[in-house]
């Protein structure tokens, strides 16, 4: 008797198998584990901007006798560098949004503003760390510059990294055009430039801006 | 514009894909929050450089939240709320690590400094 019923229940169970289906976000074009695979790699990236900023942060008045950062930093020019950083944002947000509908050529036209800003930047940068080396405020000097020039070298590198991947997107815009994959690898860009534009908050804030008042 | 925005967001397809307006509210947000920050430093900061570099860094935190959610997305619905929460977690590994260090380094630099009157400190050279 109970062994007929519980045949009954499998039976019924096979009939109308209920699978738990925990993420149909799948399957939307851009829904790809990617995605969030990428946002992983970003979250790590942060860690390894928190060691840096933590490691300045305890080396950021062991000056050994060298210059201080008032001496040494010229907040305009930091203000122009956070400026052409913040408008490089947007003009990615609006690449992003020109590919939506599909538009390559707008799409591409945003991402050459994009890249030209964040050339601008790292050519600032350069600049700045070009003058400083002149005045003998060189990476060997003091525990402070080298933190200094560690941090802010390290977040230039992954801003010029993220020069040559505009780069090859553009090519492989014009080459195949914007099919699901070209859209995840735009997505995925995107997320990384606008992290970088996060880290030089902190970067303006803790080096640059606290380092004037101290 | 903004009517097919409306579409595309009605399919829950949000992640990655801000509208126009989220990037613009974030970007004159942005330049808010950056202006001020900087326009205190440059013209001599308030009378206390305690009380500056407390505003300064109230006014990164905001900003660091502004682009979180107007330029990153980051939101309860996207990829199911784990971008959120990898991003919850990290914050708070990133907050140990700078505030940590910090803490333990300055009161090692503190009473660590040779020739204090007290603790097994050697000074012999």
């Amino acid at each position: 008797m109970t062994d007929n019923i519980d045949r009954q229940a499998q039976a019924e169970a096979a009939a109308s198998p209920t699978f738990h289906l925990a993420e149909d976000d799948h399957g939307h074009g851009t829904g790809s584990p990617t995605i969030f695979g990428f946002w992983v790699y970003l979250m790590s990236d942060a860690l390894i901007f928190a060691a840096l900023f933590a490691t300045f942060g305890v080396l950021s008045t062991s000056y050994a006798g060298g210059p201080t950062p008032r001496e040494i930093f010229e907040l305009p020019l930091v203000a122009l560098n956070t400026g052409i950083l913040l408008v490089s944002s947007i003009t990615y947000g609006f690449a992003m949004l020109a590919m939506e509908p599909g538009n390559v050529r707008r799409t591409q036209l945003w991402l050459l503003v994009t890249a030209l800003l964040g050339a601008a930047f790292v050519g600032v940068e350069l600049y700045e760390f070009g003058s400083l080396i002149a005045e003998g405020a060189t990476p060997q000097r003091s525990a402070f510059l080298s933190a200094f020039f560690t941090l802010v070298g390290t977040h230039g590198l992954h801003v010029t990294i993220g020069i040559v991947w505009i780069g090859v997107m553009l090519v492989q815009l014009n080459q195949r055009g914007l099919h699901v994959e070209n859209k995840r690898r735009l997505l995925c860009l995107s997320m990384f430039w606008h992290f970088l534009d996060v880290i030089w908050i902190g970067v303006f804030t803790f080096v640059y801006l606290l380092g004037t008042i101290r | 514009m903004s009517a097919s925005d409306a579409d595309l967001h009605s399919h829950g397809d949000t992640h990655g894909h801000g509208s126009r307006k989220s990037y613009l509210v974030g970007f004159l947000l942005s330049v808010v929050l950056t202006a001020i920050p900087f326009w205190l430093v440059m013209s001599g900061g308030l009378a206390n450089p305690g009380w500056t570099a407390a505003v300064v860094i109230i006014f990164a935190i905001a900003q660091i939240l502004v682009h979180t959610v107007c330029f990153l997305h980051v939101n309860t619905q996207a990829e199911g709320g784990w971008t959120l929460i990898a991003y919850v977690f990290t914050g708070v590994i990133v907050l140990i690590t700078i505030v940590g260090s910090l803490w333990i380094m300055y009161h090692l630099n503190t009473n660590m400094m040779p020739g204090m009157p007290t603790g097994q400190v050697s000074t012999t050279p």
